[in-house]
């Protein structure tokens, strides 16, 4: 409960100042544009067009996710939080935040990837599906994570996809084999093992996440 | 009235090869006003931030009690009001939605009466639902006590609480130390002569330099 009057006043907070949204919508739309306008009328193949549609969202995240920490240190108010709360229930909060944020971007990206680009077309829906869902997850998470690291740091527009990039790497990989088969339209039980190590890295990545935050928050 | 207690031993703090303070012990119990006096950059704030569990020290440790029970440090917070100059709230919500917001996250019930009250000692109750964007600087000190005070805290630190003040604003602070007293521990860290003034004992942190 406390975590969510956490997460209802950083939304309340993000419709009021649009840092977030407005950061990611831009970028959406800047980068889809420049792909559409780079591929002209050629003829992409559906491969590509996943391997796109991942690329689309790494980038987003990383442009869009960082601000649940990077907006408090940037108005001085973590000490506030820090006088309020137990680092738990900020880790919490801010998780929730970044849940909806993802969610929300990643389905306007797919929905604008099935209606662009006739080539993204998916075989098992529910496969992807699964996938979308795990992967999501496991985005929010490590964004998370590394945005409370870095919202100290200096330069923390380079940090931030520096350091996300090894810890997405293995989950992105993962989410691309799961997108070509589901475009193969291979059965989710053919694709158990790819699944079994989203599910796992969004587990693993949840606890050390739980398990590091008291040390990041604490200076 | 339950009764609270800090116990400060052998407290140290570096800031990399640079002493700001060693050899700290103190116990401080609820009833009375304790100071926190030194000259600027001596580390006054340093020791506030570490009773509040917000910065770690390098050695010595700091046990909170209520009730000759210790509280741990998740739980700190319920206890502890704090106010400093560094503190700040969320501009883009009035005075009223801050402290609401904040009632929420610390999982009890905005108290609507006390932060009325509050609002009017401060004399900030005709604002209160002004953006805290809109206050000045003096404004923003007001509310912070509110802040400070609002889930009735037993321990109360206030680091530098005349500071941005006017000879009204002041005279208010002394009158919510004066009340505040009674049941709870308070801390005041400040150089300000006036403020010490108030204290029932003064730890100078220049003697613990060396």
């Amino acid at each position: 409960m406390k975590s969510y009057s956490l997460f209802k006043k950083d939304w309340l907070s993000e419709l009021r100042t649009r840092y977030a949204v407005n950061a990611l919508a831009m970028f959406i739309l800047v980068t889809i544009s420049v792909i559409l306008f780079s591929i002209g009328s050629e003829k992409i193949s559906e491969y590509l067009t996943g391997g796109l549609l991942w690329i689309v969202i790494f980038f987003s995240a990383m442009s869009g996710l960082s601000r649940a920490f990077v907006s408090e240190e940037e108005r001085n108010t973590t000490m506030t939080l820090q006088l309020i709360a137990a680092p738990s229930t900020i880790f919490s909060g801010k998780l929730i935040f970044n849940l909806l944020l993802v969610f929300l971007m990643n389905f306007a990206i797919t929905i604008l990837f099935i209606v662009l680009f006739p080539s993204f077309a998916l075989k098992n829906f529910l496969l992807f599906f699964i996938s979308f869902v795990f992967g999501n997850i496991g985005i929010a998470v490590s964004s998370t994570i590394i945005a409370a690291i870095i919202s100290k740091a200096s330069s923390k527009g380079t940090l931030y996809p520096v350091l996300s990039f090894p810890i997405l790497l293995p989950l992105i990989l993962t989410l691309l084999e799961l997108t070509k088969f589901a475009m193969d339209g291979n059965s989710v039980e053919a694709s158990f093992v790819e699944i079994a190590v989203l599910i796992c890295y969004d587990v693993i990545m949840l606890t050390a996440s739980y398990l590091l935050f008291d040390f990041i928050w604490k200076e | 009235m339950t009764k609270y207690t800090l116990l400060i031993g052998s407290l140290e703090k570096y800031f990399g090869r640079r002493l700001v303070f060693q050899g700290v012990n103190a116990s401080w119990e609820s009833g009375f006003v304790y100071g926190i006096a030194g000259s600027n950059g001596s580390g006054k704030s340093t020791l506030v931030k570490i009773i509040a569990n917000l910065i770690s020290s390098d050695r010595g440790k700091i046990i909170h009690k209520e009730n000759d029970k210790t509280i741990s440090s998740e739980q700190l917070h319920n206890f502890l009001g704090f106010l400093s100059p560094y503190l700040f709230l969320y501009d883009e919500f009035s005075a009223e939605e801050n402290l609401i917001h904040f009632s929420n996250i610390r999982g009890i019930k905005f108290n609507k009466q006390l932060f009325d009250e509050l609002m009017n000692k401060v004399n900030l109750f005709d604002r209160r639902s002004d953006l805290v964007r809109g206050y000045s600087s003096g404004m923003k000190q007001r509310l912070r006590f509110v802040f400070a005070l609002l889930h009735q805290p037993r321990l109360i630190i206030f680091d530098e609480p005349t500071s941005n003040l006017d000879s009204e604003g002041k005279e208010a602070v002394y009158k919510i130390i004066d009340e505040q007293r009674k049941t709870n521990l308070l801390i005041i860290a400040s150089n300000d002569e006036s403020d010490l003034n108030v204290c029932n004992e003064i730890l100078n942190i220049e003697d613990y330099k060396k």
